[in-house]
């Protein structure tokens, strides 16, 4: 076990409080104190303990930092590990703002792998405190109520896993993973909202891959080369290409040679003969896709593990500028893995434009790889 | 399963199930057996056999030539250019004779064989008993010494045994003519592939016809066949109620619709009731339609590709027919295709004459060969033994036993803590069950690969399934016909300890198998070009750093 | 009187009146029907399958195959003379007895934990092969000798994004009909004669993908030019891809010494039965270069550590390929094809060992020298291409009056089984390790009467 790898934990002590008591979340000082008062406990320091249990098994030796109290230190105490606090909240009553604090002090003083625990919240607060650039892989300990992003662990016992390998350098791969949340207040209102916040970098472990059975064909799960050939021959050599957010389509932006495209925005490509493309408009504006010189074609990857293909994350992509493109021009990206993850929940679409909604809904064909698609329902 | 004596000094083994009481067992320092069977896999530590013999010990000796023939001929692989000469001998391992068989026995008893398991987790495989009996057939010399350039007259056995299992499959299938000739299932799928590549061709529409479509829970060597013949491929995805969506066959079908490739019932053991209306469908838009019966174990005799209105279909011989998986082949396929197709079916096909039995090369439209000679001939043989000892009667029996079997065991399996049935919720399965274990894994953390290797220390397995996983944390059973009540009571009985396990000792799960012949495999390597070792020579060069 | 005792089929146990009643019983169903509500009555078979009456026992049934086997002549190996993609030769006894065995023979596809022995036993059926041929790397077998052909090429296609194909010299008709069926509509077949000229002019066009040619030909002939036609790919870009017959490399050169990059062929000279021509199994090998790894469509097992320290473990490389893998159109499919051979392959050559298959090649040699030349001194007979060195296959051409059907008809009359016809004149023949002098002596005074 390679010595010295720094492990940074925040805990969200009040993360979890508000699922318990049927709050659909904790954010929110009233909130909490709703969740409190209905007789809610804190759940985060278990499952961190959990998490830290486990690596004390799996992992021999590595520096744990933390911070006091119910943020870090409760949990490394309960689990036996020894934790150096580097922050130390304000009162008892932690806030959002803690959390951004800990997650600053802990980079400050040099932290390999930074696993926070709670949930979309949580994330947020990890994303704005690290802020853009360079900072430590992130993984989640899977303890909110909403875990839309896909940062987390399955399991704190599974978080436990991917850190002890991250810190042996075992066979991880690093991933950009989007951090989603909904908007509570429309929530409680009845309404889904979900928004795409950005990205943190992930460790991935793959799962432990079952040996193929003898009479199985392989299926490339990840045949983004696949989609991005087959999107360069459907919009062909000099047109342009509006390629929504999400990781699906910055792989395919990569693998047609444009490595640079914005994660989080909407970019224009053209394409060049040979397959490649350049990127001609970067995060690009609403107004500036209405202004391109010819209609474009407009890429979309399902965002997140919802399905949301349109008004979600992607808003630049108007109900104008579709209807100028016409459904011809739509596609639809993911591979037979992310569909398969869906578990048959219909793709979904929320322009702000019932009309345009009813007319794109109906099954789409959606690019799995080369030569290969999937028929699939597209609801509004 | 009865034998019930207690082991003197033999101490307690972490991760045993609990014990039971038994009568006799009062020495508090005796474990008593526990109920579910101790099993330990061979762990002999058999080296590679390249660590094995010495310099100078033979295997066995090949004949050499007589003195009068090296006379004649000296030596004539002097007369080869230096280039084609072996220089260096190939340096295999030097053991003798028993060496080599005590080394290949070990790794047999490393092995758990169909015959020594209650193999109803190889889910998609139909894992059914292939008799002995049929074994005895295929080793005698009138089968395993026929040379296929044999002159048809000295062949008429088998060349009628070959024609016979043609006319049974016709009559199981439906289909107007049968070839025996691809080597497994998938190369089955291939031939169905070609032969309407071919009827395209003769029609000439073969660029019109460019896309294939097939369904999520088919087989993926559908997709696979199709992709590798050119075609482009439109998977359809299950609707709300857990069937192939029919809409979206709507949506995709057209001008460009060259086939509809489907698997039914399909790996999840849902039988598809709109089979027909699918059919309907691509055939109004002028495709055809293959029906992969890799399933049909649980439908033999009860319903046909003909009646659901298929213009191909294929079976596997070694799952519905019985014949030995083999560690993963040999295996055989045979493929249905209506009277317009049969033209393009490989050649050569078996014919009677009125007198004789005689191969037919004579096919000016055959797609060609899709394996040498007639098919795997010991194959064909088993499988036609296996319907002559059942008849029709036993064929159905044997399905509707196989489907009985499978919902019984799915009834015993429901009720263990974690695992659910997803799609078509409440609905009969017919000979198998794609399970999840999604709730177990929510709680506990493990996935259902930690299971299975869990299950091998109870001298057993399963099989989860195919990639990417659309159920998830899937678990495949099918149990056949050929397992009793006792058996899948007992292997029901297997998976329900191991769940108790998962939530009340998951570290026992988690880090197991613990009775296996060897331990959790490190995998990085598998994927490392650097370090991957394909064989001897790759890791001696890569990890033993030696210049072999 | 004793009731009636049901004759539950003895392959289906739950058939037991008693055992199914109660297991519906326990499921709370009435009748197995219930379980089949899915399937529409539109599409039951409402009568039952026609076919012949069930045998009824064991016994029935042994007597009926035994009726069966009686229509099939097995002949003795000294009165076979046939070969050409098939053979007779020596199996070992161990073969049979590993191969036989209950644990390999009805094992399919557990996870290296219950199957740890058929992993390693192929991982080293992987190993004994790759030092036969000279290579790192072998795939767990395909289904045979012509599929494993058709896939080199296709491979070599995807290596190379190239289209053409050039085939020399005289192929196996039935491989070439593979071949052009898997390769149809995704690449284009150039046939070229075994002369380096032509290979030369058929590489001169460009965009090929590969270049086939086979250590010893259909008709058993040893071609003293392989090796300029691998060079001649090289320099056009192009993969060389070589058949071999894996008995003759104790003798000849395993092609990837003089740089094949595929090197393919069939398993079943290796201690594999002929049965009528279904045991078959294929192989491919190249060295160990991530790209051609890649392209691979068959399972490779690699060796790897466990949780224990020295133990061994095997598992799939590069499961899901590489990145390479995933570029374009497909990867072919992997399914049940022939493992069991591969198994058998393995015990083959472990017993063989370097000099069983050196032993082995030359006797094979000589034996097929010995028989060119006492056949070729049978007044009317000439021996197809003499010069040439040939493995166990070779033709005679027939000067005479009868056509090669008529002599192989006449030979048959008298106990041979030889000579199927090649050409109107040219018979087809092979001798193998089995053959004594005398056995080809005894062929030479039969085609003395026959062909005048």
């Amino acid at each position: 076990m390679t010595t010295g790898i720094r492990i940074g934990l925040v805990v969200n002590p009040v993360a979890g409080l508000g699922g318990r008591v049927g709050l659909k979340g904790s954010d929110g000082a009233e909130v909490q104190r709703r969740a409190r008062t209905l007789g809610a406990r804190p759940a985060a320091t278990l499952r961190a303990e959990v998490t830290l249990r486990q690596l004390n098994v799996l992992a021999r030796s590595l520096t744990l930092l933390t911070a006091a109290g119910p943020m870090g230190a409760d949990a490394a105490q309960a689990a036996g590990l020894h934790a150096t606090v580097v922050h130390r909240p304000a009162g008892p009553d932690t806030t959002a703002a803690d959390t951004r604090a800990a997650v600053r002090a802990l980079v400050a003083v040099g932290t390999d792998l930074l696993l926070f625990c709670g949930g979309d919240g949580t994330a947020r607060d990890v994303l704005a405190a690290l802020g853009p650039g360079p900072g430590p892989p992130v993984l989640g300990i899977p303890a909110g109520v909403k875990m839309h992003s896909a940062v987390f662990a399955v399991h704190p016992r599974a978080a436990a896993e991917v850190a002890a390998a991250w810190a042996g350098g075992e066979g991880v791969r690093l991933v950009s993973a989007e951090v989603m949340d909904r908007d509570e207040a429309a929530l409680r209102d009845g309404r889904i909202s979900a928004r795409l916040h950005g990205w943190l970098t992930v460790p991935v472990l793959p799962s432990r891959v079952q040996q193929r059975k003898t009479g199985s064909s392989a299926t490339d799960p990840e045949a983004l080369g696949g989609i991005a050939a087959e999107v360069a021959e459907r919009v062909g050599p000099g047109g342009l290409l509006a390629l929504g957010p999400g990781g699906t389509t910055q792989a395919v932006a990569a693998a047609l040679g444009a490595a640079d495209a914005c994660p989080g925005g909407v970019d224009v490509l053209r394409l060049e003969p040979g397959g490649t493309a350049r990127i001609v408009v970067r995060d690009a504006r609403a107004d500036q896709l209405l202004a391109l010189p010819a209609a474009p074609w407009i890429a979309l990857s399902p965002i997140g593990g919802q399905g949301f293909l349109l008004g979600r994350g992607n808003q630049q992509i108007t109900p104008e500028l579709l209807r100028t493109a016409g459904p011809e021009r739509l596609l639809v990206l993911a591979t037979e893995a992310k569909l398969a993850a869906l578990a048959g929940r219909p793709l979904l679409l929320d322009t702000g434009d019932p009309a345009l909604d009813h007319a794109l809904s109906g099954h789409v064909r959606v690019i799995t790889g080369r030569r290969s698609s999937a028929v699939y329902r597209l609801t509004g | 399963m009865t034998d019930h004596h207690p082991i003197a000094g033999r101490q307690p083994i972490a991760g045993e199930p609990e014990t039971t009481d038994r009568p006799g067992t009062t020495d508090p320092r005796i474990a008593p057996k526990p109920a579910l069977r101790r099993f330990h896999q061979a762990r002999w530590d058999e080296k590679l056999i390249f660590e094995l013999g010495a310099p100078g010990e033979r295997g066995i000796l090949p004949p050499t030539p007589e003195p009068a023939v090296t006379a004649a001929v000296g030596s004539p692989a002097d007369r080869l250019p230096a280039a084609l000469r072996r220089g260096t001998p190939p340096a295999l391992p030097e053991l003798g004779q028993q060496q080599v068989l005590r080394h290949y026995l070990r790794l047999s008893q490393e092995n758990l064989g169909a015959d020594l398991n209650i193999d109803v987790g190889q889910g998609t495989c139909t894992m059914k008993y292939s008799p002995k009996v049929n074994d005895s057939f295929v080793r005698d010399p009138r089968i395993a010494a026929l040379h296929p350039a044999q002159d048809a007259t000295t062949v008429q056995g088998v060349l009628e045994l070959v024609h016979r299992l043609e006319q049974l499959l016709k009559e199981v299938s439906g289909m107007d003519r049968v070839s025996l000739q691809p080597g497994a299932g998938s190369a089955a799928i291939w031939t169905n592939v070609s032969v309407i590549r071919a009827h395209f061709a003769a029609r000439g529409e073969p660029e019109q016809r460019d896309e294939v479509i097939t369904t999520a829970f088919s087989h993926p060597s559908n997709a696979a066949c199709a992709k590798t013949a050119g075609f482009k491929v439109i998977t359809l995805h299950p609707d709300a109620d857990g069937y192939p969506d029919i809409e979206a066959l709507r949506a995709a079908v057209g001008p460009r619709t060259a086939a509809l490739l489907i698997t039914n019932p399909e790996d999840t053991g849902i039988y598809n009731p709109r089979i027909a209306e699918f059919v309907r469908i691509v055939h109004a838009a002028g495709g055809l339609c293959a029906y992969d019966q890799a399933n049909a174990n649980g439908v033999l005799g009860i319903t046909r590709a003909r009646e659901a209105g298929f213009d191909l279909c294929h079976f596997n011989l070694h799952k519905t027919f019985s014949t030995p998986h083999a560690c993963g082949g040999p295996a055989a396929g045979a493929c249905g295709v209506t009277a317009e197709l049969a033209p393009y079916l490989p050649r050569p096909t078996v014919e009677f004459d009125g007198e004789r039995y005689v191969l037919d090369h004579d096919r000016p439209e055959s797609i060609g060969k899709i394996r040498p000679y007639l098919g795997v001939v010991p194959n064909l043989v088993r499988a036609y033994a296996w319907i002559m000892s059942l008849g029709a009667e036993g064929l159905r029996e044997a399905a509707e036993i196989a489907v009985l079997n499978n919902n019984y065991l799915m009834h015993r399996v429901q009720r263990i803590r974690g695992v659910s049935v997803p799609y078509a919720e409440g609905r009969p399965r017919v000979e198998q069950v794609r399970y999840s274990w999604r709730q177990l894994a929510e709680d506990t953390g493990l996935h259902s690969e930690d299971l299975g290797y869990r299950a091998a220390d109870f001298g057993t397995h399963y099989w989860t399934s195919h990639h990417p996983y659309v159920v998830p944390e899937p678990m495949t059973l099918e149990p056949t016909e050929s397992y009793s009540r006792a058996d899948l009571d007992e292997y029901a009985a297997i998976l329900a300890e191991v769940a108790r396990e998962a939530y009340e000792e998951p570290e026992t799960v988690r880090t197991a198998p613990h009775n296996s012949t060897v331990h959790r495999i490190r995998p990085e390597p598998l994927d490392d070009p650097k370090v991957w070792s394909v064989s001897w020579r790759s890791y001696r060069r890569k990890v033993l750093g030696e210049q072999p | 009187m004793t009731a009636r005792v049901p004759r539950t089929h003895p392959y289906i146990p739950n058939s037991a009146p008693d055992v199914k009643t109660a297991m519906l019983a326990a499921i709370g169903a009435r009748t197995v029907e219930e379980f089949y509500a899915d399937i529409p009555a539109a599409l039951r078979l409402d009568r039952p399958l026609r076919l012949p009456e069930p045998l009824g026992s064991e016994a029935r049934l042994v007597a009926h195959m035994e009726e069966l086997l009686s229509r099939n002549a097995a002949v003795p190996p000294g009165r076979s003379f046939l070969g050409a993609g098939c053979y007779r030769h020596h199996v070992p006894a161990v073969v049979d007895e590993v191969v036989n065995r209950s644990e390999f023979l009805t094992a399919y596809a557990g996870e290296p934990y219950e199957d740890h022995g058929r992993f390693q036993a192929l991982w080293e059926y992987q190993s004994l092969m790759a030092e036969l041929l000279a290579v790192e790397v072998v795939n767990v077998p395909t289904y045979d000798g012509f599929q494993a052909a058709a896939t080199a090429l296709r491979m070599a296609g995807r290596a190379t994004g190239r289209r053409r194909l050039v085939l020399v010299g005289e192929l196996d008709p039935d491989k070439l009909s593979r071949i052009r069926d898997y390769v149809h509509g995704i690449h284009d077949l150039v046939h070229v004669p075994a002369e380096p000229e032509a290979v030369h002019a058929a590489l001169a066009t460009g965009d090929t993908a590969a270049v086939f040619a086979e250590l010893t030909d259909h008709r058993g002939r040893v071609d003293p030019e392989l090796p300029q036609y691998v060079e001649l790919a090289h320099r056009a870009g192009a993969l060389a891809v070589v058949g071999a017959n894996p008995l003759s490399l104790g003798v000849l050169a395993p092609p990837a010494s003089f740089g094949a990059d595929l090197t393919c062929g069939d398993l079943q000279p290796l201690g594999i039965h002929p049965s009528f021509g279904g045991g078959n199994a294929g192989f491919i090998a190249s060295q160990d270069d991530e790209r051609l790894v890649a392209e691979y469509p068959s399972r490779l097992f690699g060796l790897v550590p466990t949780d224990v320290p020295g133990e061994y473990g095997f598992g799939d490389v590069a499961y899901e390929r590489t990145s390479f893998a995933l570029r374009e159109e497909g990867k072919e499919w992997v399914g049940t094809a022939a493992a069991l051979h591969g198994i058998a392959a393995g015990v083959y050559l472990a017993l063989m060992g370097p000099h069983g298959m050196r032993e082995i090649g030359e006797t094979i040699l000589a034996h097929t020298a010995y028989a060119r030349r006492r056949l070729a001194e049978v007044p009317g007979v000439e021996a197809g291409d003499p010069e040439a060195v040939h493995f166990a296959d070779f033709t005679l051409r027939y000067t005479g009056e009868r056509t090669a059907a008529e002599i192989a008809a006449a030979l048959l009359d008298r106990g041979f089984h030889a000579g199927a016809p090649a050409g109107e004149r040219e018979g087809r023949y092979c001798v193998t390790e089995l053959h004594t002098q005398a056995d080809i002596d005894r062929l030479a005074a039969a085609l003395e009467e026959i062909v005048k």
